[in-house]
């Protein structure tokens, strides 16, 4: 084996070795590099408790109300299998939207109810124009109906 | 023709280099000015508005090539960088060193337009989610590839020292990649992978597409006007260089 034939070797175990490394280190640190708790999650006791924490999951279809002072917004966060209602005052980002992805900031209250003090839109990688996305979710509905009847 | 027959090894001397690059270079901006006029005119004008985001999801159109381009470069340099060190060969180490500012400047570009377009669309500027995070990590590496590099005078010593630490960087690369795959993160999923139809009109993924070749003749353009700089300077006491000189003056 000619000297830079090793030397080229040397370099491949050393990034493949560094790389083994990495991979167990962020493996071993899963659990604290989310960026946010489902809802399945809180509902589990896995989320900080006393303490901010993000909780993200999809608004659920009509839960979004305002308050009469046209700031506070609640609505309910789902990950289909739990919910868990939150309360904010604040903007609400362009994104936000019911049934879409959402990731909010704040504390959960002693009766349940998430106080968020930051919302986020978190949305998908779907990019359409909007006729596509009304012919897809017309299919969808003639799909649910065929499988009802 | 055979693979042996291509002079490969002409082509590493610095010298047969330069006048090689300097010949291919204008064909590459052509290249990146054709492909860039293209890719602007379906992004603005072809590509249609999208069904959540409006007008502003146009963003992808130099976020998303800018953003491949980072890591790509890096994956790039950090391979020459490599070889460099390997085999001891001059010209792969000043490819190296050439890419490091395109590969920066695509970085922020796309740190920079997505914080633009978080604002409106999540909320927020920057949030320390797992890609937005080992993405500035990048950028980084690549400031701290410069700065090494800047920092020792001696290049040979500068290459190695930067060929280690490009090397060890690397890794950094697929983190971004998959940190949309490995952990819940606010920036969304790929739109776009090797193993599944893409999540995305198909006019809106050419513009996308073309954006990302102009982004590429680019880099290549810069890059070989960068190495050319790097290989005269080097170089300057090589008697070709003074002969050039000579013809110059």
């Amino acid at each position: 084996m000619k000297p830079r034939h090793k030397k080229l070797m040397f370099i491949a175990i050393g990034v493949a070795g560094l790389g083994l490394a990495v991979a167990l280190v962020l493996n071993a640190f899963r659990s604290n590099l989310v960026f946010f708790f489902s809802p399945s999650q809180v509902a589990a006791n896995e989320a900080p408790q006393g303490r901010t924490f993000r909780l993200g999951g999809l608004v659920q279809q009509g839960s979004v109300k305002r308050q009469s002072d046209g700031l506070t917004v609640q609505f309910i966060v789902t990950d289909t299998a739990k919910s868990i209602s939150v309360e904010y005052k604040g903007i609400l980002p362009d994104l936000f939207k019911e049934g879409k992805g959402v990731v909010t900031q704040g504390k959960l209250g002693t009766d349940g109810v998430f106080r968020a003090e930051e919302v986020l839109a978190k949305h998908d990688e779907n990019y359409m124009p909007p006729e596509a996305a009304h012919a897809l979710e017309q299919a969808q509905k003639a799909q649910k109906t065929l499988v009802a009847k | 023709m055979n693979f042996r027959d291509i002079a490969w090894f002409k082509y590493s001397s610095p010298a047969s280099f330069y006048f090689l690059a300097g010949k291919m270079i204008p064909w590459f901006w052509a290249a990146a000015a054709v492909f860039a006029v293209a890719g602007l005119y379906i992004g603005f004008f072809v590509a249609p508005t999208d069904f959540q985001q409006g007008e502003a999801y146009r963003i992808i159109f130099i976020h998303v090539p800018a953003a491949w381009m980072s890591m790509f470069l890096y994956v790039v340099m950090a391979g020459w960088a490599g070889i460099g060190l390997a085999f001891n060969t001059r010209l792969s180490s000043m490819m190296a060193t050439a890419l490091a500012p395109t590969g920066a400047l695509f970085t922020f570009l796309a740190l920079w337009t997505g914080s633009l377009w978080g604002k409106p669309m999540w909320g927020t500027w920057w949030v320390w989610d797992a890609r937005l995070t080992s993405e500035l990590i990048l950028l980084f590496l690549y400031i701290g590839f410069m700065s090494l590099q800047a920092a020792i005078d001696d290049p040979r010593r500068a290459d190695r020292a930067g060929a280690v630490l490009a090397l060890v960087g690397v890794v950094n690369v697929p983190i971004i990649y998959f940190s949309v795959k490995w952990w819940n993160t606010l920036h969304q999923g790929a739109s776009i992978s090797l193993m599944q139809a893409p999540t995305m009109a198909a006019t809106m993924l050419t513009g996308m597409l073309v954006m990302a070749l102009a982004c590429w003749m680019y880099s290549i353009a810069v890059a070989l006007m960068r190495v050319r700089c790097i290989i005269v300077e080097r170089e300057r006491h090589a008697q070709w260089v003074s002969e050039m000189r000579g013809q110059l003056k």
